[in-house]
């Protein structure tokens, strides 16, 4: 009895000492810079990223990898911290917006659409790259474009946007869904369906891995403009006009089309060409 | 409430809901003739069917259904051709009937003949006596009154066969959870209200099932 009380009162000490420690955690904001600037020298990033996208952002083991991560890479090392000292934290579709209100992550690099009613919960810097849905389809699949999907069966992933997309502008088409793109490239693979539809970079993503190089290809054709923004707090301008910053830097030396080349460009996709005029404002 | 004031949201979830009832109807009436003759089956005289019953029980029983009802699609249509129609949705709901009922149909077996064992054996050994046939004893004697017994335990297997029905989602049947990541995808900020209001309504759907079939089994129970 009497250990079991000791051992509450110091359980307690610690408790105390562990939130005063959290505390003082906070590392205070150097003249100058922001408060993301701050945590990238104290090695303390997160990042929010996807970990189920081949070549953007793919979680094997506790290892990240995709092109996502690289960019994370470049703009932890822009705010002047170590990016081996990134710390990633997987997020889906839903919780990307909670995530930053709460501080789960401090920004997030996930296949984000910049839209409106986002605008409103988050700021968005970038966007680094402008996705479009497309269509995977077998290397000598005759499906060039949109317009020839009528009659076929053209696979998505169950109550996503591309999914809708389809359902509205392209009704003809047979709607097959999945919970996840991995079942719809193996039915496109095995003939099951006749194509795959989603953001392109996505697509190229899958068409890269080893186990299907050679056998499908992307249409080229996208029908939507998916800007792909990079999410910070919404109070948090200035950290994003610095992230902006560090996206035309890494431009204009080359490392953007390197992080490419590294992960999607495997799939035979040359780098885009980022255009940094177009890059948002930042409002507050 | 704004979520379902929007008539195309309503629409989606009665959708999603007439879906349930309709894999779950046809489901309930296979997994049902299957399940009986799998109980016949594993109380038979012959070794080799005895064999098939057990082996469908352990094989189905103890697969994840998930697993199953992918196999149909993967497995049964896209691998081995097995093709109900050219609408892609009719087919892939009578691949989930497929699945769904060849795993319900072990548990019914299971409560069926569990049902059998009630049945006192001096029954069927004067049955046997008067010179029935095995399948004559089986049909008049012993099903009439196991039957009777099972009511209760079928209830609460049609209960978990109406919840297994939003499995059929993973080959992309629109049942009602496919509507509802559906609507949460389209209105994140209402998820918590839109999850709250699927679940609701299948607990409103099944408490009456449940309330329904204590009842049946009150009136049916063969008094010993």
């Amino acid at each position: 009895m009497r250990f079991t009380r000791m051992a509450a009162v110091a359980a307690v000490a610690l408790l105390a000492l562990g939130t005063a420690a959290c505390g003082s955690d906070e590392p205070a904001t150097p003249a100058g810079g922001t408060p993301l600037t701050a945590k990238a020298a104290a090695g303390d990033l997160k990042f929010g990223v996807k970990a189920d996208q081949p070549g953007l952002g793919l979680q094997t083991g506790s290892n990240y990898e995709g092109f996502d991560i690289e960019i994370a890479k470049i703009i932890a090392k822009g705010l002047g911290g170590d990016p081996a000292k990134n710390k990633y934290v997987t997020t889906v579709s839903a919780n990307r917006e909670p995530f930053l209100q709460q501080g789960t992550v401090d920004v997030v690099v996930a296949t984000y659409t910049i839209n409106d009613d986002r605008k409103k919960k988050v700021n968005f810097a970038g966007p680094y790259y402008t996705a479009g849905q497309d269509l995977l389809v077998k290397a000598d699949s005759t499906i060039t474009g949109p317009e020839q999907i009528d009659g076929k069966k053209v696979c998505s992933v169950t109550g996503s946007t591309p999914a809708k997309r389809i359902a509205e502008k392209y009704p003809k088409a047979q709607l097959q869904l999945f919970d996840n793109y991995s079942k719809c490239v193996t039915a496109l693979n095995d003939g099951t369906v006749d194509a795959v539809t989603t953001d392109d970079i996505i697509l190229a993503g899958y068409a890269a891995q080893p186990d299907f190089a050679g056998k499908l290809k992307l249409v080229g054709k996208p029908f939507s403009s998916e800007p792909y923004g990079i999410g910070v707090k919404l109070e948090d301008k200035a950290g994003c006009n610095k992230i902006n910053e560090i996206l035309k830097a890494a431009v204009a030396d080359g490392s953007y089309a390197a992080a490419w080349n590294a992960t999607l460009g495997k799939s035979g996709t040359p780098a885009p060409t980022l255009d940094t005029t177009k890059l948002t404002n930042c409002p507050a | 409430m704004d979520v379902f004031s929007d008539p195309v949201n309503r629409q989606a979830f009665l959708d999603g809901f007439a879906m349930i009832l309709k894999l779950t109807a046809a489901s309930a009436l296979l997994s049902l003739a299957l399940g009986l003759l799998l109980a016949a089956c594993r109380v038979s005289p012959v070794p080799v069917l005895r064999a098939v019953g057990a082996g469908w029980v352990h094989l189905f029983r103890n697969t994840p259904l998930t697993l199953i009802i992918t196999f149909c699609f993967f497995g049964l249509y896209s691998a081995m051709g097995v093709k109900f129609s050219d609408d892609i949705a009719v087919n892939n709901y009578w691949l989930a009937v497929v699945g769904l009922s060849a795993y319900t149909a072990a548990f019914v077996c299971e409560a069926i003949r569990s049902g059998i064992n009630t049945v006192p054996i001096g029954q069927a050994e004067a049955a046997r006596a008067l010179g029935l046939t095995f399948s004559q004893n089986l049909r008049l004697i012993i099903l009439p009154q196991a039957m009777r017994s099972v009511v209760a335990p079928l209830g609460s297997i049609l209960i978990a066969l109406t919840k297994n029905a939003t499995i059929a989602g993973v080959i992309g049947v629109m049942e009602a959870s496919s509507q509802m990541k559906q609507l949460i995808n389209d209105n994140g900020d209402a998820a918590v209200e839109i999850f709250a209001v699927f679940a609701l309504a299948f607990v409103v759907l099944l408490v009456p099932v449940g309330y329904g079939f204590s009842a049946l089994a009150n009136r049916l129970v063969v008094r010993r």
